[in-house]
């Protein structure tokens, strides 16, 4: 493979027939400094990307895993070796499986409302009927505001004596304390990221629902087929890449969510709302434990590596390639 | 493939001397000019500009000195940007540091002790600060590691035109009447809740979350989170439980106290009273409230008290010029700078707590206000609590008092969890 691609410049270059002068050592000489040459080209051209991958994620999870077994008093500007002392204070740690409870109701909690609703709102603004543009703009709108703007802007609304209390008011509904009480507390944050990235996937989706072919949906509507079993059984598996990619997309960022957790209920009430990251935040720049962040951050990695694993494994079993 | 490996191998060492340049302490030579900088949480324009001039006039003097740069930071992140810019390896010289980080900064070491360089520098009179004043960033050995530079106490403003609207005495007549205590303030407070809707009083700050401002009301009853040192729990000591007990009936019962998840501005005409410091008097100017007092705090069952923040500068010993930094310090603190930034914070020198120095700094507040409630709470007013570790004292007394604001909680019983909690933070 690599030889076809050695010589085709070199043809190229000699302006000459893929057969001229072959053999001759003079020109397989010229081949052979052209070809190391382009290899040279070809590497400088990924060579950028490379070192970012080094520089921003190879070396950055060398680093953690190398602070995982110290502990670092910042203040003090104190690094001593401490082994698996993290570690052990993982399994020790009697908030870290609420925290990863609360990770885990906030992860599915996302990704099955806002893929959803994403689909929906995709399916439903795949027509063509007066003002849809408008409607898909007013949809994807959230996604290019300020996260935080957005956070602060929802936090008001969802106060005691906030603008969703008051609307339900005016039909006689007392609200909940919204941002204050346990369940509902995990409910606000999840509806409000929610909100903020469905736009993302509702295109992504429109997208995918647009590449359906049209005869094939016409002929099993020719055949008899209901609109329920056309989606269920061609559009759904047409559309199974784009499933899976908004998928992995929904999970990964669901198990990175900080902002809104800091804006809005800053982990509480109790602990109902601190997500692993925030935890983790929280054990390394408030806490001052640098080691022990690191040890959290390190079970993130594995969690997020995992879940992709398994996503990227199951695909064989319900992703549908037209190829 | 030899050219891949070379390749790789350089990108490699590109990469790893990327990422080292960031980390590499090469030090400043002897002759590079020295480039100061602070970190401070006010991006007031005027302020700044007032330290702007200070600096300057340090930097004509010392021509070593090339800038001094005042870097705004974010109030409420302040302090964990701090440290993480100090994880980062690029920590400021300077720093303003909060009460409640004055502990962990002191006692790690991370500030240059100030004494030698403040004794020594001509006219500083540092025998002329404060000894209450100090206290806090004082290290065991009694070195001064950072500059009590921002002394303010908590005072209450009041609302005399919505105390009016309510049909309710204003406050100077509460205090006339001797009245002036926080039973009354409830009572009346729920009144005014009744009548108009808009909130009794407001601890400023606290909404539920930072509890330490309630030292502003618990003190009132002779009330402390821990003992004097620091080692014991006393958040379900009686005193405690009955200074929460009122809070809850304020909140839930009179609603006398905006309850948790509502907001209620005192500078937006929101309500009746406010706890908060006297630097918050410029907003008085464009409230709206026309007619309004300073008064103390009110006094609860175990008598008067007063309660005071604090702020005080430090140099890094992990910034890049450590001693020119002390050295700035003392002279950004010296009596002459002092009294100029006593226009926006109350000095920590005994000879400027006069009501005719502070009344140029608070121009909306008359001296008569600041001789009778201000100088007094500043001389003999209580620090907001600190405590080692502070960070996660907060967070865990934080989660532990949610189970508190509901409208039937158990009172002792959570305060008794609190104690459970944070009390082996407090012994470590």
């Amino acid at each position: 493979m690599s030889g076809v691609l050695d010589e085709a410049p070199v043809v190229l270059a000699a302006g000459a027939s893929p057969r001229a002068g072959a053999g001759r050592p003079a020109e397989k000489r010229r081949r052979r400094r052209l070809s190391r040459g382009d290899t040279l080209i070809g590497y400088l051209f990924v060579a950028p990307q490379v070192i970012g991958i080094l520089a921003f994620v190879i070396l950055p999870l060398a680093l953690i895993l190398y602070y995982n077994f110290h502990e670092w008093n910042v203040l003090a500007n104190t690094f001593r070796f401490v082994g698996t002392e993290n570690v052990e204070r993982l399994f020790s740690d009697p908030k870290v499986a609420p925290v990863l409870g609360a990770t885990a109701v906030f992860s599915i909690g996302l990704v099955i409302g806002n893929l959803g609703l994403a689909l929906l709102l995709a399916v439903l603004l795949n027509r063509k009927v007066r003002g849809i543009t408008f409607f898909r703009t007013l949809f994807f709108s959230p996604v290019v505001v300020s996260l935080v703007a957005w956070t602060i802007v929802w936090g008001f609304l969802l106060q005691d004596d906030g603008g969703i209390n008051g609307l339900l008011a005016m039909v006689g509904v007392d609200g909940p304390n919204w941002l204050r009480e346990g369940p509902t507390a995990m409910l606000s944050v999840i509806v409000v990221q929610v909100f903020k990235n469905v736009g993302l996937n509702m295109i992504l989706f429109l997208s995918a629902l647009q590449g359906v072919p049209r005869e094939v949906t016409e002929a099993a509507s020719i055949d008899g087929a209901g609109k329920a079993a056309i989606f269920g059984r061609i559009t759904l598996p047409l559309i199974s890449p784009t499933i899976l990619l908004t998928t992995i997309i929904t999970i990964v960022g669901s198990l990175q969510v900080f902002a809104q957790i800091a804006v809005l209920t800053q982990g509480g009430p109790g602990i109902s709302t601190t997500v692993l990251v925030y935890y983790l935040f929280q054990q390394a720049f408030e806490f001052h434990r640098f080691g022990y962040g690191s040890t959290l951050a390190l079970v993130l990695f594995v969690i997020v590596l995992l879940l992709t694993i398994v996503q990227w494994q199951l695909r064989k079993r319900w992703v549908f390639y037209e190829n | 493939m030899k050219s891949a490996k070379m390749l790789s191998a350089a990108a490699v060492v590109a990469a790893a001397s990327l990422a080292l340049s960031g980390c590499s302490g090469s030090g400043p030579s002897a002759d590079e000019p020295v480039a100061l900088r602070m970190t401070v949480w006010t991006s007031n324009e005027a302020q700044l500009a007032l330290f702007d001039e200070i600096a300057d006039a340090y930097i004509a003097d010392h021509p070593e000195v090339s800038s001094i740069t005042f870097d705004p930071l974010d109030f409420d992140s302040y302090t964990t940007t701090l440290t993480t810019q100090l994880a980062g390896g690029n920590p400021p010289d300077m720093a303003w540091l909060l009460e409640n980080a004055a502990p962990d900064f002191v006692s790690s070491g991370a500030l240059v002790p100030l004494n030698d360089t403040l004794s020594s520098t001509e006219g500083y009179e540092l025998d002329d600060l404060s000894e209450p004043a100090t206290q806090l960033w004082r290290t065991e050995d009694g070195d001064l590691a950072a500059y009590p530079f921002s002394t303010s106490p908590f005072v209450v403003f009041a609302n005399d035109d919505l105390l009016a609207a309510a049909g309710q005495p204003t406050a100077a007549e509460l205090q006339a009447s001797g009245q002036w205590n926080w039973n009354t303030l409830s009572d009346v407070g729920s009144k005014v809740n009744a009548a108009t809707g808009k909130a009794g009083f407001v601890v400023r700050d606290f909404e539920y979350t930072q509890w330490d401002y309630l030292s502003t009301v618990w003190n009132g009853w002779g009330a402390a989170p821990w003992s004097a040192d620091g080692k014991t729990c006393t958040f379900d000591a009686p005193e405690m439980v009955d200074a929460f007990t009122f809070l809850h009936d304020a909140a839930f019962a009179k609603k006398a106290m905006p309850g948790p998840g509502s907001t209620a501005d005192f500078f937006a005409g929101d309500a009746a009273f406010t706890v908060t410091q006297i630097s918050r008097a410029s907003l008085l100017k464009e409230s709206g409230i026309t007619s309004w007092e300073l008064l103390p705090l009110p006094s609860g069952p175990d008598g008067e008290y007063s309660v005071i923040g604090q702020a005080g500068l430090g140099a890094l010993a992990q910034g890049k010029h450590p001693e020119q930094a002390a050295d700035f310090i003392a002279f950004f603190t010296n009596p002459e700078n002092s009294a100029k930034l006593a226009t926006y914070f109350p000095p920590a020198r005994t000879s400027q707590l006069t009501a005719s120095t502070l009344s140029a700094a608070n121009p909306v507040l008359s001296e008569a206000q600041l001789a009778d409630v201000v100088v007094p709470a500043i001389t003999s007013g209580t620090v907001r609590p600190s405590h080692t570790g502070a960070a996660e004292i907060q967070q865990e007394v934080r989660s532990g008092l949610d189970g508190l604001w509901v409208a039937d909680a158990d009172i002792a019983g959570t305060l008794t969890g609190v104690c459970d909690t944070i009390g082996p933070l407090l012994e470590q």
